[in-house]
């Protein structure tokens, strides 16, 4: 169907909007960075501080090793849940909701102040890494990455799937691991991908339990040098980006990959 | 080769491929407090299809998956080819299942779905791809094999879906209502196309359908089940033609409920004396139930009925006539061709034509 010229006009008009909107901080940021003190030119020395920082630079690397061990112990621990759940124990799936879903209604400094004395005992048993954060940042992303794995679980009939599997020979393991599984990764990745985000992101738990990540080393960093801080702000904002097109990209692959 | 023979000699795996013996013996399964199975037991010949028939919630889905392994019985014992297989887990027991939801992989194709089964028992590549070739030629899907499951009719993923289960060449062949969730043509095609493929590969069928046509159309036998107990197993002209039970009668084809009394064996309807059937009321006042095809209109004699309505069929029609005694309304199957010389309140005889009638108490 052929579309009206005033259709177009809205729709370009819109789209502009919308990347001015999304854009127009992210260039104002760079701006900003890479404009010289009190006089003409431009600068890379922020972006290069970044580098150069060992601070930063290790900050970048704990929050990276935290989004990577949050997904992976989130995705371990609640996709096999939950598959399980469906498929053997139906009757438990409202309680998996409800606990899946409390720490949503929490506010984060809540459960901060809940958990610094259960940290107090995670300390003392896995040493004061910043990396120990996970456990706090798995309850986090529990929410949301239960509606995506839900949303997944709830498109296909996950039962008559794996009662299909195991007539044909495959034991749970199998029936789980070769068709339920990849029939939810798009549910998966998506759980992930929220994962990556929040953990990139989350201030709260690392500053008041006094861990160094990015996001709480920006925060600093901002006070001392506006201009690096601006120049980190914006690095870690087009690292998540990358690191979500990427997840995306495993995701899309995996949809259309086949079985030989 | 008759019934009893196959059954006597269903040990094992026969070696004309005919299949295995299946034997189900007092189960019982409650869920809560309902009985879905009271004490049901059923024997299967080899290469034999049993059709289970029943109302929703009778227990006939729930004898099949105990079968397949995905429920368990309360108490009860499982045997195939004369093997206890009761306690032995859904994917160990050499099973085919087609199921009543749409059940492909949605992440494979037509080719890769066929040929699952086959991987986990690590059949090598070339006997993988000659078993689905020739498997999907049996259901005559062979040009779908690179499409996926989204990309088929209902009937096409229902006929993938047989294929499939029966490309591991398993003892027995397990249908869950495979067609209900298909269109009226559709079904009728396919349960044609089941019953083929099945009778080819002589793999012993227990197919599960509430519908009755599609029972009586397909099976060796047909078990009409109730309250979790088998009523009847019989072939499917004599569970049509002398149904043991009441329930029987009455969900196997359609009945008329006339009152009749019983001396010496025999009902008197209508001034003829039939012999009544097994099961029977053996002394005194009853209601006989008598097919709509038997009964008939005769020319000759007084008319002891009137034309109510006419209900065209294409080839049949259903007549409802009004007994002169008594007022009671009666469904007479006629050929369309008789039954259009009919009007409304056209005064006509009628006979009842049964060999036997069974008769219930009031």
């Amino acid at each position: 169907m052929r579309r009206s010229p005033a259709w177009e006009v809205t729709r370009i008009v819109a789209l502009v909007l919308f990347a001015v909107f999304f854009f127009l901080p992210l260039l104002s940021m760079l701006d900003f960075s890479t404009r010289v003190t009190g006089g003409a030119g431009r600068t890379i020395q922020p972006w290069r501080n970044l580098l150069t920082d060992p601070t930063i630079s290790s900050s970048i690397v704990t929050s990276l090793l935290l989004a990577l061990l949050t997904t992976v112990l989130m995705l371990a621990l609640l996709t096999p849940t939950m598959i399980w759940v469906r498929l053997r124990v139906p009757k438990a799936a409202k309680l998996v909701e409800y606990l899946c879903l409390l720490p949503l209604t929490i506010p984060p400094l809540v459960i901060v102040v809940g958990i610094s004395n259960v940290y107090a005992w995670v300390t003392y048993l896995f040493g004061d890494s910043a990396l120990t954060l996970t456990f706090a940042y798995v309850v986090l992303v529990l929410p949301y990455a239960y509606r995506s794995l839900d949303g997944a679980l709830s498109s296909i009939d996950v039962v008559t799937l794996a009662e299909a599997a195991r007539s044909l020979g495959a034991g749970w393991a199998t029936a789980i691991l070769r068709v339920v599984l990849p029939n939810i990764w798009p549910g998966v990745t998506s759980a992930a991908f929220v994962a990556v985000a929040l953990v990139l992101g989350e201030y709260t738990f690392a500053s008041l339990l006094n861990f160094n990540t990015l996001p709480t080393v920006l925060a600093l960093l901002n006070k001392s040098d506006a201009a690096a801080g601006v120049a980190g702000a914006l690095a870690s904002l087009v690292l998540a980006a990358i690191l979500l097109v990427l997840l995306s990209f495993v995701g899309r692959r995996n949809r259309t990959s086949k079985e030989a | 080769m008759t019934l009893t023979d196959r059954t006597d000699s269903g040990s094992a795996r026969g070696d004309d491929g005919a299949g295995v013996a299946v034997s189900l013996v007092d189960l019982r399964r409650t869920y809560g407090s309902l009985n879905a199975l009271d004490g049901f037991s059923l024997e299967i010949a080899p290469g034999e299809m049993v059709v289970l028939l029943g109302p929703s919630g009778c227990g006939k889905t729930t004898a099949l998956r105990i079968l397949a392994g995905l429920d368990r019985a309360d108490a009860g014992v499982v045997k195939v080819g004369g093997e206890d297989i009761t306690g032995v887990p859904a994917n160990k027991r050499d099973m085919g299942m087609v199921f009543q939801a749409y059940s492909l992989f949605p992440h494979l194709t037509v080719r890769d779905n066929v040929a699952f089964g086959l991987r986990l028992r690590g059949h090598d590549r070339a006997k993988r791809v000659a078993r689905c070739r020739e498997m999907l030629d049996l259901v005559g899907l062979s040009a779908f094999e690179g499409r996926y499951a989204r990309q088929l009719s209902g009937g096409q993923q229902q006929r993938v879906a047989l294929a499939r289960a029966l490309a591991v060449e398993p003892s027995v062949l397990l249908l869950d209502e495979p067609l209900s969730a298909l269109d009226a043509k559709v079904r009728v095609q396919l349960r044609e196309e089941i019953r083929r493929v099945q009778l080819d590969v002589g793999t012993t069928t227990l197919f599960v359908t509430h519908d009755q046509e599609e029972a009586l159309a397909v099976a060796d036998r047909v078990g009409v089940m109730s309250s979790g107990r088998l009523d009847q197993i019989a072939p499917p002209t004599e569970l049509y033609e002398r149904p043991a039970t009441r329930f029987v009668a009455e969900f196997v084809g359609l009945s008329n409920r006339l009152l009749t009394e019983v001396t010496a064996g025999r009902a008197e309807l209508m001034g003829a004396h039939l012999p009544t059937l097994a099961g029977s009321v053996e002394e005194g006042p009853g209601h006989a139930l008598v097919r709509p095809e038997s009964v008939h209109l005769v020319e000759s004699g007084e008319p002891n009925a009137q034309v109510v309505s006419v209900a065209f069929l294409g080839p049949f029609s259903r007549v409802h006539l009004r007994l002169d005694a008594g007022g009671q309304i009666l469904v007479a199957q006629l050929a369309s061709s008789v039954a259009d010389r009919l009007a409304q309140g056209t005064a006509v005889r009628v006979e009842i034509g049964s060999d036997a009638v069974l008769v219930v108490p009031d």
